[in-house]
């Protein structure tokens, strides 16, 4: 008996579904996360709308169309990098891959100059431009940085997984019979996808 | 049993090539796991309990006796936070939910082994930063472990320290979360359906959905508070035009789901102690395992029963009274049908049964004057005062507290093969049944009259009840201190515990005690119902 | 055992769902420079709900993977459904 207790080794087989159900109420999580941001959002848009509709013309429409642009075709080549690697193409796979890292650092740029604007006209959380406006806007720009900078720092920490996914995948750590990292690191890059289509519409689209 | 000798158990084995302290540091076995989480949840329980202690020292006269106003501030502050997040929230699951939930379905380990060891180093993580904020310059925290807005901007106290201690282990909660469900999802054994399982991967199940679902909203909460500390965003603020009882609404949308966080083990663990004793099917499985999934669910509509006085509108007010109200229901199907296991049982009185008459005892007590608080008129009475804080006693520490010391007698035999003094175990319950009656039914009656909360001073007419509470707390802080002394005691000394001294049949009475690692020879089929002990006689012929 | 998703999708599919992305969002942009009155939000997040719908079925394989997994969905969105019912009880009453 001892003898086979010896041989056990402890090695847990393969199981992809298991890994992608992890992932899965992992992103969960992360959508509930960002669920009690627009709770908040909610419930101060519901108390101040004049000010919130006047807040948002602050905001430039045609950056934030372009960043959605952007994110969904970043979304895109994702997707269609995983497709890739099924079939066997570890060659497009990979370059799919640095085009969404691409796109994720545009985004990124976008993302900063859009920020440093409203900085260089004052309006950043304690500014003194900034408090001599009525509640509900201090609110709404409270609101816009927060957001909009945790999401962006999602797609940061996304940047750095899918970096790690290209690695993988050139060193045939990650291949066409074992991408379930890819998958779920695709699937963590959607999810800041879809969180920026609720996003965009709340803060740019309220003119 | 013969072989149960040759076998090696999983102190004798190790994931890892290290030896030592490394092999237990590094180890991705649930079991070991498990027990670095007791270690660790144990050592705070002490110093959580240590803390309360102090506090009822100086309630013992009027005015000031050991400490300051401010000291007293810090230490019912940290009191909550510790024994709250450290103790409570993690205790059942990430002990004996590590160490027992693989066992009980039958698998080898957690779906996420590697995850499961970063969990605890999640934890530790975050209890350092409590510990570290409590010397950093600016002082311990002084907000109460509600942090409400807007004192908790306002406090000059390491306020965003702690806040972040809270986060980092939210996060380390939800990452068990994680881990279990996929465990029950995907690990289960052949011919372990879900309604085979034992009630306590039933029940730790439940909880998991639970950790998932309501952390994330105190972890955005939490961090805004950082934010707005931080960089002066207006969120909460009232000067800024936020709205405090938003706070309010955030806070307890998690943690109010965090009482069932902390509840739902424990009456997991009820359903598993009780047939093993009374050498019975339990009673209504499926009621049971229904139940724990509706108190999950039901749990999530019923937060704002905290905030009857804090400022809501009339509608949501009767709303959350009447939505607390049906939380009783599933509480009741579960009570009754533990009742109704026993009856006509061959009842076995060994200690955990005992302590699990204690629990049903103290927490029908807690949980029937949750009715007193959950209905909106006598709630404006009583709230903020000594009944208050009664009823939260008796639900959690008669409660899971109490359910705590249940599994630590019940499973400790499996866990470290070795029994314990059977005489002191049964002395310990009465002792405790004691001490916490003493301690904490005078508050019910203190709060009854009026005493608030939180108050460094009171009234004389209160003294004599303060009195009885803090002589309650020598009796049953010395009881628990007996408890650990006769249980460290066993580890070494006591009699090598067989394979299922209680006569219990779920899985883990099947395997040798202490289990070996990956703790099946061979993954089982399943084919007994999960309490049938018609199975005890085949298993005496293993 | 070991679970790969075996429902592949084509480039093809992919790209038609990326064309349907960029077309709802400009049709938001545009809806969003007509003055609608209190329809306006609802209609943006109602194309904003179709788009997630859009992502989350195909591009994140929801449609094709395990079963159990739409139920993991429907538990958190209903949950989140919930706390907004249930905060707003107090906001639109007070």
């Amino acid at each position: 008996m001892s003898d086979h207790q010896e041989a056990a080794v402890h090695q847990l087989h393969r199981d992809d579904a298991g890994a992608r159900m992890g992932m899965w109420l992992f992103l969960f999580t992360e959508v509930l996360l960002f669920g009690g941001m627009f709770l908040v959002y909610a419930v101060y848009r519901y108390q101040y709308p004049d000010q919130f509709h006047l807040a948002a013309r602050e905001l430039n429409t045609t950056l934030g169309t372009l960043n959605t642009i952007i994110l969904l075709t970043s979304s895109l080549t994702v997707a269609l990098s995983i497709a890739a690697l099924q079939n066997g193409n570890k060659f497009l796979s990979l370059i799919l891959l640095s085009a969404t890292l691409l796109f994720a650092l545009t985004f990124m740029v976008i993302k900063y100059f859009e920020w440093t604007t409203k900085i260089a006209h004052g309006i950043y959380p304690g500014s003194p431009e900034l408090l001599t406006k009525p509640n509900g806007q201090i609110l709404f720009f409270g609101l816009y940085y927060v957001m909009t900078g945790l999401h962006g720092l999602h797609v940061l920490v996304g940047m750095v997984v899918i970096s790690f996914m290209i690695v993988f995948i050139a060193r045939d750590k990650v291949t066409p019979d074992n991408y379930v990292k890819l998958e779920n690191s695709g699937l963590y890059w959607h999810l800041v996808d879809l969180i920026w289509i609720f996003l965009f519409p709340l803060f740019y689209l309220i003119q | 049993m013969a072989n149960e000798i040759a076998v090696k158990n999983f102190y004798q084995q190790s994931t890892n090539k290290h030896t030592g302290i490394l092999s237990w540091l590094l180890t991705k076995d649930h079991k070991r796991i498990g027990l670095m989480y007791m270690m660790a949840i144990m050592s705070f329980f002490v110093v959580g309990m240590i803390i309360g202690l102090l506090m009822r020292l100086e309630l013992i006269a009027p005015g000031r006796t050991i400490m300051n106003a401010q000291t007293y501030n810090t230490l019912f502050t940290l009191h909550g936070v510790i024994m709250i997040f450290l103790f409570i929230i993690p205790g059942l699951p990430a002990i004996f939910g590590n160490f027992f939930l693989p066992i009980q379905i039958g698998a080898a380990d957690v779906a996420f082994p590697r995850l499961n060891l970063l969990s605890w180093y999640i934890y530790m993580i975050g209890a350092t930063l409590v510990i570290v904020s409590l010397f950093l310059p600016g002082g311990p925290i002084d907000t109460g472990w509600t942090f409400y807005i807007p004192y908790s901007i306002r406090s000059t106290t390491n306020v965003s320290m702690a806040l972040f201690a809270a986060f980092v282990l939210g996060f380390s909660s939800i990452l068990t979360g994680i881990n279990f469900i996929t465990t029950v999802h995907r690990l289960r054994a052949p011919g372990m359906g879900f309604f085979k399982m034992p009630l306590f991967v039933w029940a730790t199940y439940a909880t998991a959905w639970i950790q998932i679902i309501a952390t994330p909203v105190i972890a955005i909460t939490i961090l805004l508070v950082i934010i707005e500390r931080a960089f002066g965003v207006g969120i909460f603020d009232p000067a800024l035009g936020g709205d405090p009882i938003l706070f309010q609404h955030m806070f307890w949308i998690y943690s109010h789901p965090a009482v069932y966080i902390m509840i739902l083990p424990a009456m997991g663990v009820v359903s598993e102690i009780i047939p093993t004793f009374s050498r019975r099917t339990i009673f209504g499985y499926k009621q049971i395992a229904y139940s724990s999934l509706a108190i999950a669910f039901i749990g999530y509509l019923v937060w704002a029963h905290h905030m009857f006085s804090s400022g809501m509108s009339d509608t949501a007010r009767w709303i959350f009274s009447l939505l607390t109200f049906i939380v009783a229901l599933p509480s009741g199907v579960k009570i009754f049908n533990w009742v109704a296991t026993m009856y006509k049982g061959s009842i076995d009185p060994q200690p955990p049964f005992l302590w699990v008459m204690n629990f049903i005892f103290l927490f029908s007590i807690g949980g029937l004057t949750g009715l007193v608080l959950g209905s909106l008129a006598t709630d404006i009475h009583l709230t903020d005062t000594y009944f208050v804080v009664a009823h939260f006693h008796y639900v959690m520490f008669g409660g899971t507290g109490t359910i705590f010391f249940a599994a630590l007698h019940y499973w400790f035999p499996k866990m470290f093969g070795r029994m314990y003094n059977m005489k002191f175990a049964r002395i310990a319950v009465v002792l405790y049944f004691i001490g916490f009656n003493m301690l904490y039914f005078p508050k019910f009656i203190m709060g009854y009259m009026g005493m608030p909360r939180r108050y460094y001073d009171y009234l004389p007419q209160f003294t004599p009840y303060q009195r009885i509470s803090t002589i309650g707390s020598w009796i049953l802080v010395g009881t628990i201190f007996f408890i650990f002394g006769y249980l460290i005691h066993a580890l070494r000394k006591g009699k090598k515990a067989t394979s299922n001294p209680w006569g219990g049949v779920t899985m883990e009475w099947h395997i040798p005690s202490p289990p070996p690692l990956e703790n099946f020879k061979t993954i089982p089929t399943v084919t007994h119902e999960p309490y049938d002990f018609s199975q005890l006689k085949e298993m005496k012929n293993e | 055992m070991s679970g790969n998703n075996k429902h592949h999708i084509s480039y093809g599919t992919y790209i038609i769902v990326w064309l349907a992305l960029l077309a709802f969002t400009s049709l938001t942009v545009t809806i969003a420079g007509v003055n609608l009155g209190r329809y306006t939000l609802f209609i943006a997040l109602s194309i904003a709900a179709i788009k997630s719908a859009l992502v989350i079925n195909i591009f994140m394989h929801i449609k094709f993977d395990e079963p159990i997994f739409k139920v993991f969905l429907g538990i958190s969105g209903s949950t989140l459904f919930i706390i907004f019912l249930l905060t707003f009880f107090d906001y639109i009453y007070r």
